[in-house]
């Protein structure tokens, strides 16, 4: 079955079972490998992009429910690394294997659209389904502070 | 390319793939930032991978490439071959920077390119701490000096004057007395053509030349994290490429006894079903058995697999039971074992002590969990074989892959990939294996994909242990005896018939542990291994640490006294403790000679110290928080810990605040450390608080993050600090040592909390969370 869907802009038409989740389209299909797989249940994050801007576990939305739909993935963050996340990312030295910070950055991005000055609270509850095992957190908290304009304490 | 660089950086001649779009483009980082590039670029590729950038490939043979790890162009560029693998440590963002001190270059015209798997590198394990550490350090400046020399001699000759004259910064060779300069890119064709210094000739540079030595140095692959570009095993895409996964049997050593092939190739999009050999032990690296489904996409092996409808037979190993292989263990440490450590009269000394204390600690067996399940991928053209792997190891998996396919190591190159995490799991060729095998019977290149199924249940787990640890204590309280017996079973069992750990394995916490008291006795004892052990971050260390961590503790309130002062007198005066001292026939000492790297109880005192002073231990106390220390020698570093914890209404406790110190020596790139110790202290907290993998009728009874659970960011204290001793001492390990001491720490504060006193990990059951 054919199924169209935007992907970072791009209109695409991929001819694929419609129950293939989002992210084996984005990364077999497409070839846009920057959207990691982690768990598979939507349990660590690893595959978190923007669906209409709302952040999915692309790893268990299957590919129909994103028909005629815009899809945002790390690489259409922005066209050059310039989101104030990844600038914030990359000055406070945030990634460690640096495998799940696409998803890191994505959820962070979803959560400062809809709320620029996040409270500490606020940051924990929305990260709380990105696991990163290198242990990056504290730099994860620090980096989307610093995007938000936060001072520190 | 990076702020400040202007035209200089060219595209390496005879290379086509978008240099000048390098995935870094135009992120400015800062006026250091370098061009990063990983080799796993393949020509012809849709995506934007890293272009390759091997030093004789990279300028069609013209520059100056003096060893194997270094190239530098005629415009002056350097190329530096990273030869360990990217796996969340920074190696990438550090050994460079010690190669171009030496060389006296400008680290933004420095680009790190990274080595395939080839003995000519040296040792390119990236495992046990060891890439700074050791020879390591010097063998790294000799790769830059060698270079230095070579233009310096260059300039030289050109000058008329004596090399000794002349030094290099800054990317040139200067003539000291007249300041006279020229630009390294000038020099190379010249300097190419001297012979190249004897390594045991150069000179290495006086340390405080060495400008960045202990810096915060860039990452340099950041901007390629944060944009999603950054190649990983999974991400690399070789033409014609078939996706592999395997089903396999829920018990090692076991076998299909029969399955519906003809299901899963009904599966749209499935090509091929494929029958893995059936693992035997000893199973060293052997393919772990089973099924694999070979198809055009991930998600189409997936559902393959699904539809095979396995029955299994399970092997030699299909009663393995946690709960019961614990009894097992506290039968054997119940016993006297193997005696491996020996001073004084220990039996004498319980004998007369007014009071003995003995406790009984548990750590279940851990899994590694990177956030990258194996994927790796494998392709055969014209009996040449080329691998892209994240793995730690690239000489093991070229010599695996040649052996698993009866060819020659020269006919097999492995591409290292960046590596989503590894903690020693991808150390294993196990997944090197298979992927040949697979790609061989597919007659196509396949990538082997591991879902976290597979990476949770068919691991090489961290050992399960058991301790028992009794200290015979004076009148005055003074601990006059120390028996530590100790059972696991040790990594060797996964290639070999070992039932019990060795004197070697004992190294990590047993051994070496620094302690003041006359009569101290340490045993091995038996342990059958039913599953693959391995090397986990920290390895044996993890549960030596936390009984040893524990039981200070325990002595300590039983004693009615600070913890911290129990630790200094536990520990006794700075001294250099050899083998005489510490009571054992030898040490392995992670491979350092004990003249260099003497046990030290002067310098894990200095951490206890340190830490106490950050964490204002007995200020906090007084307030009434909940505070734990604990302290630990490992990787020849010293780590101590501080940690507060408060209750929890979802999690039973939570660590509100952690101190982690750590004295490595001779650090090379201070914010890379910090950010591993940052991530110690949250692997710390996994391993204390989540950690487990267990066992029911052979099978790991955990699947996927919901029960194989690792701490998420609610999960780790907002509080965090952590720092490293500035020291000239030589370096030693940085991954590892600061892992071991949270656990314990985090313990013997639910003991200052509760009272409750956790001899058996992980904490979240004691609490029913």
């Amino acid at each position: 079955m054919t199924v169209k869907l935007q992907v970072n802009g791009v209109e695409h038409a991929v001819d694929v079972d419609p129950d293939m989740p989002l992210l084996w389209v984005l990364r077999d299909v497409l070839n846009l490998t920057g959207t990691k797989y982690g768990c598979g249940q939507a349990l660590c994050g690893a595959c978190a992009v923007h669906l209409d801007g709302q952040v999915v576990r692309s790893c268990v939305t299957p590919v129909q429910r994103a028909e005629g739909r815009a899809v945002t993935t790390i690489e259409g963050l922005s066209a050059d690394g310039s989101h104030p996340l990844q600038r914030a990312w990359v000055a406070l030295g945030v990634p460690q294997c640096g495998y799940c910070q696409a998803g890191q950055i994505m959820t962070a991005a979803a959560l400062l659209a809809g709320k620029p000055k996040p409270t500490d609270d606020e940051i924990d509850r929305s990260m709380a389904g990105n696991i990163c095992r290198c242990g990056t957190y504290p730099r994860i908290r620090a980096a989307i502070r610093k995007a938000a304009g936060i001072a520190d304490d | 390319m990076t702020e400040g660089s202007g035209g200089e950086r060219t595209t390496p001649a005879g290379d086509s793939r978008e240099a000048a779009a390098s995935p870094l483009g135009p992120l400015k980082i800062s006026r250091r930032s370098v061009l990063a590039a990983m080799n796993v670029g393949l020509g012809g590729l849709a995506l934007g991978l890293y272009r390759r950038c091997a030093p004789a490939a990279a300028a069609g043979g013209a520059g100056l490439e003096p060893n194997v790890w270094l190239h530098i162009a005629v415009d002056g560029t350097v190329t530096y071959l990273c030869h360990r693998s990217e796996m969340g440590q920074g190696v990438r963002s550090s050994l460079f920077a010690l190669v171009a001190d030496e060389l006296g270059a400008d680290l933004a015209r420095v680009q790190v390119g990274q080595a395939d798997g080839d003995k000519k590198y040296g040792n390119q394990n990236t495992d046990g701490s060891s890439s700074v550490r050791g020879k390591a350090f010097e063998d790294l400046r000799r790769v830059g000096a060698t270079a230095r020399e070579m233009l310096v001699a260059a300039a030289a000759q050109r000058w008329r004057v004596k090399p000794e004259t002349c030094t290099t910064r800054d990317h040139q060779v200067v003539h000291v007395p007249t300041g006279r300069a020229v630009g390294f890119g000038d020099l190379v064709e010249q300097a190419a053509k001297l012979p190249v210094p004897k390594a045991d000739d150069v000179k290495l540079r006086p340390r405080n030349e060495l400008r960045h030595l202990g810096g915060d140095l860039p990452l340099i692959d950041a901007p390629a994290f944060v944009t999603g570009r950054a190649t990983y095993g999974a991400d690399v895409r070789v033409p014609g490429t078939l996706v592999a996964v395997i089903a396999r049997p829920p018990v090692v050593g076991g076998r299909p006894l029969r399955y519906d092939e003809s299901k899963a190739l009904a599966v749209a999009g499935v090509k091929k079903v494929v029958a893995m050999p059936t693992a035997k032990p000893p199973y060293g690296f052997q393919p772990w058995g089973g099924v694999a489904v070979i198809a055009e996409n991930t998600w189409a092996a997936m559902r393959g697999r699904a539809a095979l409808d396995i029955t299994w037979d399970s092997g030699s190993d299909g009663t393995y039971d946690s709960e019961a292989f614990e009894r097992e263990l506290a039968a054997s440490v119940d016993a006297p074992g193997t005696p491996v450590r020996n001073v004084g009269d220990v039996d004498g000394a319980f004998g007369k002590a007014a009071r003995v204390m003995e406790a009984e600690y548990h750590v279940p067996h851990l899994g590694h969990l990177p956030m990258e399940p194996i994927a790796v991928t494998a392709r055969n053209v014209d009996g040449r074989w080329e691998i892209w792997a994240p793995t730690q190891n690239p000489q093991t998996a070229r010599s695996i892959a040649a052996a698993t396919l009866g060819v020659a190591e020269d006919q097999v190159t492995v591409h290292v990939t960046f590596l989503g995490g590894a903690f020693g799991r991808k150390s294993k060729a196990d997944f090197i294996a298979e992927v040949v095998l697979l790609a061989r019977a597919a007659g196509a290149p396949v990538r082997l994909q591991w879902t976290r199924e597979d990476d949770v249940q068919h691991d090489y787990v961290n050992a399960v242990s058991t301790q028992r640890l009794r200290a015979g204590l004076d009148a005055q309280g003074k601990i006059t005896a120390w028996l530590h017996r100790t059972a696991f079973p040790p990594i060797g069992s996964t290639f070999g018939p070992v039932d019990r750990p060795s004197a070697d394995d004992l190294q990590q916490g047993v051994l070496d542990l620094a302690l003041d008291v006359p009569n101290v006795r340490a045993e091995a004892c038996a342990a059958r291994s039913h599953t693959r052990v391995g090397w986990y971050r920290s390895v044996y260390n993890i549960f030596h640490g936390f009984a040893i961590g524990s039981f200070v503790d325990e002595i300590a309130v039983a004693r009615g006294q600070d913890a911290r002062d129990t630790w200094l007198e536990f520990i006794g005066p700075p001294r250099p403790l050899g083998l005489a001292e510490l009571g054992v026939e030898r040490l392995r000492n992670y491979g350092a000679s004990l003249d260099e790297h003497p046990v030290d109880p002067g310098r894990l005192a200095k951490v206890i110290q340190r830490v106490t002073e950050l964490a204002r231990w007995s200020e906090r106390k007084k307030e009434g928080r909940a505070l734990g220390l604990a302290a630990h020698r490992s990787f020849l570093s010293y780590a101590a810990c501080v940690v507060a914890v408060v209750a929890d209404a979802r999690r039973g406790v939570r660590v509100d605040e952690a101190w982690l110190v750590l004295d490595a020596g001779t650090i090379v790139n201070a914010d890379r450390v910090r950010a591993n110790l940052q991530g110690a202290v949250v692997m710390g907290i996994s391993n204390a608080l989540f950690g487990g993998i267990t066992w029911k009728a052979g099978a790991v009874e955990q699947s996927n993050f919901h029960d194989a659970r690792v701490a998420r960011i609610g999960d780790v204290p907002r509080k965090m600090h952590v720092e490293f001793v500035p020291s000239e001492l030589p370096p030693c390990g940085v991954g590892e040592p600061g892992v071991v001491p949270v656990a314990p720490a985090i313990a013997n504060a639910v003991f200052a909390l509760t009272g409750k006193r956790i001899r058996e990990l992980p904490i979240a059951r004691a609490f029913g969370v």
